[in-house]
């Protein structure tokens, strides 16, 4: 009976694994038109959005998604391409990289799209790059820091190269985000012993790993370094570590939903020293769920707050007056623009073929390159792009919670 | 090693959380043979029951006042949840091939984790949890926190009341009985459905006290949180081998015990430091379980019938 229960459980593990894998069939209601058609009496192309806009995540995957429509709705009200009207089609990709592969299938095949913004998350974006690529196809992301989508995998040890032509990021990368918080850390908080914990994960290693050469290379001492899995709830072996190494700092790479239970049991426990993160803890929900524990603990963001930008004003009020949902406290104003680069774009390329739109498929190689040739002040800065499709703008911002709200502490830019 | 007390006390009060939840997969099995795969969920809803009751209890509510209540609250979710799994989902396939039940644990448990997800409040994101303050105790080199306490204490009582019940009491012996023959214990008057639905509402019942001192302990619930809590207790209900009910709450401990050395001490191993740390525990602990079961593979304290261990 034994083998036959071992049995058993392996094929319980097995269906498992392949339930979270199992991918819900999308209806496929493209709509096949000859939008590529060369008439420019008024012509509708979408910009295709692919962010979480249900579950986890949601709130900034929303964000995204108005950032976008107010954006599109900008250009259509100031006929900023005569004779093409722009709409959004938003996907939800419920921050699965599956699914967001199927959406990016999807905004290929439609014809009118003529180019996508999004996604979030970085773990995401690897599964949708391919796709866009073979299509030829524009994707900004105003959100993915993970440095390996624009430069490759080798990138830190120096051979960077751009797998794909057709994907651009509006956010600047983790590289210049862990370095960030290496130098906020070490010279302006004074902190000289750093523990350092990651998740494992694409975003969090690449994240904590850069931090932990930063740090040191800056004369700062590494206490200890650890592992956690995504999922732990509970981590008081890591917090005695910790306790006993007498750090005076914990660097965490990784989400918020292991980083408020990790500040939680270390407070608990009595040791007082901050956690800082990245953006993946940047979050209202941190602050909720951590509650008191959560006071004083850091994190660097990109960008500058939007509400700090005096060209964003406007965007605020809009999104305001609209009752939009979401937060678009962070990724807003890079939507804003990644829509904005996508619309300068097609304006470019209309103006170089005579003031009409060429065929779709070849509209579409056209924008890509006239993307990457962006040059305009956006309402987050300035917009442009390296030959990586890197924004040009490397401003980020470290906040700390004071009162349970994140406050913007320091703002600057990172050039290594 | 001068870590060792603390990270010692740490494994004991994880590993006591384990058994808690482990006592509903071993009693579980140990009478139907059915291995309960929605049970990680019952002690997640358990713990919203738990906290449903707080939220709606006056402001101001002092913790020690409300806590009976909590876990009153979660004990009914639980328990109405696990009699209406074993009414409704098991019994009519108590005589369909072992698959079917066990792939209907694991639909189950599907459903009640996008129930919580979809209906709960405010539960796509974790929810926070009321806890016993949080300052620890100092007793030597240990800290020892106050929700911790709670845990074990729930532990130790839970299980002197369960060896009580199951030896002495009519029910308790009707009980050992239905798990030594079924179709003989039946046939002495015994009645087998009720021991089944009995046995399926302790195991509801102590998987609410662990959901309970689990939001304690760690100051927030989630939908989730069922799913790992539910494999390790598992793995601990087989470590302690399954159908024993000492053995499940040994096993929690070991296994509780064996994750927090693990993690905290491998590392220092010379050449082991890849293998250390707390995003190894998981591994160590599922080694651990390989070779026990190679060793003993009716687990440490299972009986020696194969058809039981």
């Amino acid at each position: 009976m034994r083998h036959r229960s071992l049995l058993l459980v392996t094929s319980v593990l097995a269906t498992g694994a392949l339930t979270l894998t199992a991918c819900g069939s999308r209806s496929d209601d493209s709509k096949k038109s000859d939008g590529g058609g060369s008439s420019a009496s008024n012509t509708t192309l979408t910009i295709g959005v692919d962010a979480p806009l249900t579950g986890q995540n949601s709130a900034t995957g929303l964000g995204l998604q108005y950032g976008v429509q107010i954006a599109v709705d900008d250009a259509n009200a100031k006929k900023l391409v005569p004779g093409v009207t722009f709409k959004v089609e938003a996907l939800d990709d419920k921050a699965l990289p599956a699914t967001g592969q199927q959406n990016a299938t999807q905004l290929v095949q439609d014809n009118n799209v003529i180019g996508a913004v999004g996604p979030l998350n970085s773990g995401v974006a690897t599964s949708m790059q391919q796709v866009f690529a073979t299509a030829n196809m524009v994707e900004i992301s105003p959100a993915n820091t993970n440095p390996a989508l624009t430069q490759g995998e080798k990138w830190a040890s120096g051979t960077k190269t751009r797998p794909f032509k057709t994907y651009f990021r509006t956010a600047t990368t983790d590289a210049n985000q862990g370095g960030f918080a290496a130098d906020y850390a070490y010279n302006t908080a004074k902190k000289k012993d750093a523990f350092v914990v990651d998740d494992k994960q694409t975003y969090g290693a690449g994240l904590a790993g850069i931090f932990k050469q930063k740090f040191a290379a800056l004369g700062g001492k590494i206490a200890g370094t650890d592992h956690v899995n995504t999922g732990d709830t509970d981590y008081s072996t890591l917090v005695t570590k910790i306790k006993n190494s007498h750090a005076d700092l914990l660097y965490y790479g990784g989400q918020y939903d292991e980083a408020q239970l990790i500040t939680k049991q270390l407070k608990a426990a009595g040791v007082n020293i901050p956690l800082m993160g990245g953006d993946g803890i940047f979050s209202d929900t941190y602050i909720k769920v951590a509650g008191k524990a959560s006071e004083g603990d850091l994190a660097t963001s990109v960008g500058v707050p939007v509400t700090t930008l005096p060209a964003a004003q406007n965007f605020i009020k809009t999104y305001k007056a609209k009752k939009y949902p979401g937060d678009y406290g962070t990724y807003g104003g890079y939507s804003y623009d990644a829509a904005t680069a996508i619309i300068n774009a097609v304006k470019t390329v209309m103006d170089a073929n005579g003031g009409k739109l060429p065929a779709m498929n070849d509209a579409r190689a056209k924008v890509v390159d006239a993307v990457q040739k962006a040059d305009f002040d956006g309402i987050a800065g300035h917009v442009s792009f390296d030959q990586y499709g890197d924004t040009t703008n490397k401003q980020l911002t470290v906040y700390q919670v004071k009162n349970g709200k994140w406050v913007a502490v320091k703002s600057g830019t990172y050039n290594g | 090693m001068h870590t060792l007390p603390q990270q010692l006390a740490n494994g004991l009060f994880l590993g006591s959380m384990y058994g808690l939840i482990a006592i509903g997969y071993t009693m579980v099995y140990g009478i139907v043979q059915l291995i309960n795969f929605a049970h990680g969920e019952i002690f997640m809803t358990g713990a919203f029951g738990a906290l449903t009751v707080w939220t709606n209890l006056p402001d101001g509510t002092s913790i020690w006042v409300g806590l009976p209540l909590m876990l009153i609250g979660g004990a009914i979710v639980s328990v109405l949840i696990a009699i209406g799994a074993e009414r409704f989902a098991y019994r009519p396939l108590r005589n369909a091939p072992r698959l079917a039940p066990l792939i209907t644990a694991i639909g189950l448990s599907l459903a009640l984790q996008q129930a919580i997800f979809v209906w709960y409040p405010g539960a796509d994101n974790a929810k926070t949890f009321p806890q016993l303050g949080t300052h620890p105790y100092h007793i030597g080199s240990v800290d020892i926190q106050r929700n911790d306490i709670f845990l074990v204490a729930a532990a130790v009582v839970c299980m002197i009341g369960l060896a009580a019940f199951v030896r002495t009491s009519r029910t308790g012996r009707a009980m050992q009985a239905t798990a030594q023959d079924p179709d003989t214990a039946q046939l002495m008057g015994i009645d087998t459905n009720r021991i089944i639905v009995i046995a399926f509402a302790i195991g509801g019942l102590f998987a609410a006290v662990a959901g309970v001192a689990s939001g304690l302990k760690y100051g927030q619930i989630s939908y989730n949180m069922g799913f790992q809590a539910g494999l390790k207790a598992f793995t601990a209900a087989v470590l302690g081998g399954i159908g024993n009910i000492y053995g499940a709450m040994l096993g929690g401990l070991v296994l509780g015990i064996a994750e927090a050395c693990a993690s905290a001490y491998i590392a220092n191993i010379p050449g082991m430091e890849q293998l250390g740390g707390q995003g190894w525990s998981n591994v160590w602990a599922f080694v651990l379980l390989i070779v026990v079961l190679l060793v003993r593979p009716q687990g440490l304290l299972g009986e020696r019938v194969a058809d039981r261990a």
